[in-house]
């Protein structure tokens, strides 16, 4: 095994794992503000990547306007689902949140099969960012790199508003304690309407990649990255930005190195493992890499 | 206590559901039979579930794992001796040259999805609320991979076919009265008391002196061993088992039955079980015939989110019809969950 081969695993892992963590931040956001496990989360990836089709290949427009269009229709699913299905329970036992969250993404995903068909559909960025860059060992396409870029663009960015932000500081306080943000004067409504706008968003543009990565879309392809996003933001600690985005590589990095290195018999086994890994950390590090202090996790 | 009466109901309920399904053995084509079989699976897994989830309040979505189990374990023990050395290579001998008949089968098929149950439930029991439906959903997943990955026992991904056709509606009805009778009793027991305390306030539970880790164990092994007895007898109504013939999607729509049915009522876990698995076969070939794939399961999402937003307590809350309670203990069918 020589040295370029693991360092071309080792930026694979980058790549896939910035596409994780895009999606990781929406569920640790969700979650912090209203403690919600939002199951549907993964399914705004394949409407992202559906959407990217729609305005790439149907309608032509240019990619810049796409990707924009993308970020704007995702932000507007994350509205519409908050709005349509979670605000009315607010306040339920979280269980009640997460079946319903549940139900909700059997539901898009069976609304997918019979508007779209199960057929995957194969679709392809324009021809730059088909150009393969070669860097000593390591090799990688123009499209890995736009991922990579856009992905820490996007984390900083995020991290500016909520850090810097009169929004950002109410999200906060909203995660904080939701009753007294609200006695302080916070819209609560408007601030997790924002929340989920910004996980749509940003689970959208990670659709975009993966049509663009993969270049095979159906409707049933937000589920696994969904679970797998899911599970890194549970390494990180739910609730914490920055746990998502080291959970998010942490889990690509891992994912990539259990294909690339062990005996192929064992990546048959590779989503066990990712559950695996998830119930032994939700039994022995509840709080994650970055979590806050223990909630009723365990 | 109940009274004489009361106990006259339940034996003639029993007594006209037996003779309903003489009448419809005798009247009905194999087909329809075969719907009224997984009706009946559908409620002994309904009712199953209410038991762990309605009654104890652990929001497991562990179900089709546990009828994973069972039901592999009951088809390897029925399969005929003849075929196993070529189909099965990885039996041990003692199990190769082993044919049992189908209630030894089923009852050990359970009994290992309880053990399973147990080896799962005893660290994964700890995890509160969602957390642990996150949990047993990984299970699902991890009980699919090792059974998908163990061909020499299961056939990998081909899964067992050619299975005898053993289950017929007595079969069922036998399992679904077992299964009520069970969740009856339990119900209003001490121990149906302490999972209902467990559920109500952990915290009060734990101060009356209720073990909670065991109670918890208990309830999910109940459970398990129905689902387990469930999944041979839906092996032997299909006649093959596949990996993926218990997935996530089956675990969603037993959940969808007790939360509509309301968690711990047996009666509405009963009702919606029988009312939705009608739908559902009566949606397939609505399906087929349309081409409009996936309309069942939209259907049933929708009801649940509805129920969920306007009604979270089910149809029937935590209470049973007050003819059939027993007497002087009005005031716990009143109390509704959270």
């Amino acid at each position: 095994m020589s040295g370029g081969y693991i360092l071309q695993q080792l930026v694979n892992g980058l790549i896939l794992g910035s596409m994780y963590a895009l999606i990781a931040i929406g569920f640790t956001m969700i979650y912090g503000i209203i403690r919600l496990i939002n199951f549907a989360h993964g399914d705004v990836v394949m409407i992202g990547s559906f959407m990217t089709l729609a305005f790439l290949q149907a309608l032509g427009w240019p990619f810049y306007l796409v990707a924009l269009a993308v970020m704007v229709g995702g932000a507007l699913v994350g509205v519409a689902i908050e709005r349509s299905v979670f605000r009315p329970m607010r306040g339920a036992p979280q269980v009640t949140g997460f079946i319903a969250s549940l139900a909700l993404s059997i539901m898009i995903q069976n609304m997918g099969i019979l508007l779209l068909t199960a057929q995957p559909r194969n679709f392809s960025f324009p021809d730059i960012f088909q150009q393969v860059i070669t860097l000593g060992a390591v090799s990688f396409r123009m499209v890995d790199l736009v991922i990579m870029l856009t992905a820490w663009i996007l984390m900083i960015g995020l991290i500016l508003l909520v850090k810097m932000t009169r929004l950002g500081v109410g999200m906060r306080a909203t995660a904080e304690n939701l009753e007294v943000a609200r006695l302080m004067g916070i819209n609560i409504n408007r601030t997790i309407m924002a929340t989920f706008a910004i996980g749509g968003s940003l689970a959208a543009t990670a659709g975009l990649m993966y049509g663009g990565k993969f270049g095979q879309i159906d409707p049933l392809l937000g589920f696994v990255p969904g679970l797998k996003s899911f599970v890194a933001a549970v390494v990180g600690g739910v609730g914490s930005i920055a746990g998502a985005i080291c959970g998010g590589y942490i889990i690509g990095m891992a994912e990539v190195l259990f294909v690339g290195f062990l005996p192929p018999i064992y990546s048959a086994y590779r989503d066990a493992f990712v559950f695996g890994l998830l119930i032994l950390i939700l039994l022995f590090m509840p709080n994650g890499l970055f979590g806050k202090k223990s909630e009723d996790r365990a | 206590m109940y009274t004489l009466s009361q106990r006259l109901v339940f034996i003639g309920l029993a007594l006209a559901g037996g003779l309903l399904i003489l009448l419809m053995r005798q009247f009905l084509n194999d087909y329809i039979l075969s719907i009224a079989g997984f009706v009946g699976i559908y409620v002994i897994l309904a009712v199953s579930l209410n038991i762990t989830n309605g009654f104890t309040g652990l929001f497991s979505l562990g179900h089709p794992a546990f009828m994973a189990i069972g039901g592999y374990t009951c088809a390897i023990l029925t399969f005929p001796v003849q075929r196993k050395g070529y189909f099965l290579s990885g039996l041990p001998d003692w199990l190769a040259g082993t044919e049992l008949s189908f209630f030894p089968a089923l009852l050990i098929g359970g009994l290992f999805a309880a053990l399973g149950s147990l080896l799962i439930g005893l660290p994964v029991l700890r995890l509160r609320g969602h957390y642990l439906a996150v949990a047993t959903l990984g299970v699902i997943i991890i009980v699919q991979v090792l059974i998908t990955n163990m061909g020499g026992i299961t056939r990998g991904p081909l899964g067992l076919n050619g299975l005898p056709t053993l289950t017929n509606l007595w079969w069922v009805y036998l399992w679904v009265l077992i299964t009520l009778y069970l969740g009856w009793k339990l119900k209003f027991s001490s121990f149906g008391r302490s999972m209902l305390a467990i559920r109500e306030d952990e915290m009060a539970a734990d101060c009356l002196g209720i073990n909670l880790l065991r109670t918890r164990v208990q309830a999910l092994m109940v459970g398990a061993f129905l689902a387990g007895v469930a999944g041979g007898l839906w092996a032997h109504l299909v006649t093959a088992i596949t990996p993926k013939s218990f997935s996530l999607i089956l675990a969603f729509t037993i959940v969808v039955m007790v939360v509509v049915g309301g968690s711990g009522s047996i009666t509405g876990s009963l009702l919606a079980a029988v009312i939705f698995s009608m739908l559902t076969e009566a949606f397939r070939p609505l399906e087929e015939s349309l081409n409009v794939y996936g309309i069942g399961e939209i259907v049933l999402s929708l009801i649940l989110i509805l129920i969920l937003i306007y009604r979270p307590i089910g149809l029937f809350g935590t209470s049973e019809p007050g003819w059939l309670s027993p007497g002087k203990r009005k005031s716990l069918s009143g109390t509704a969950g959270d």
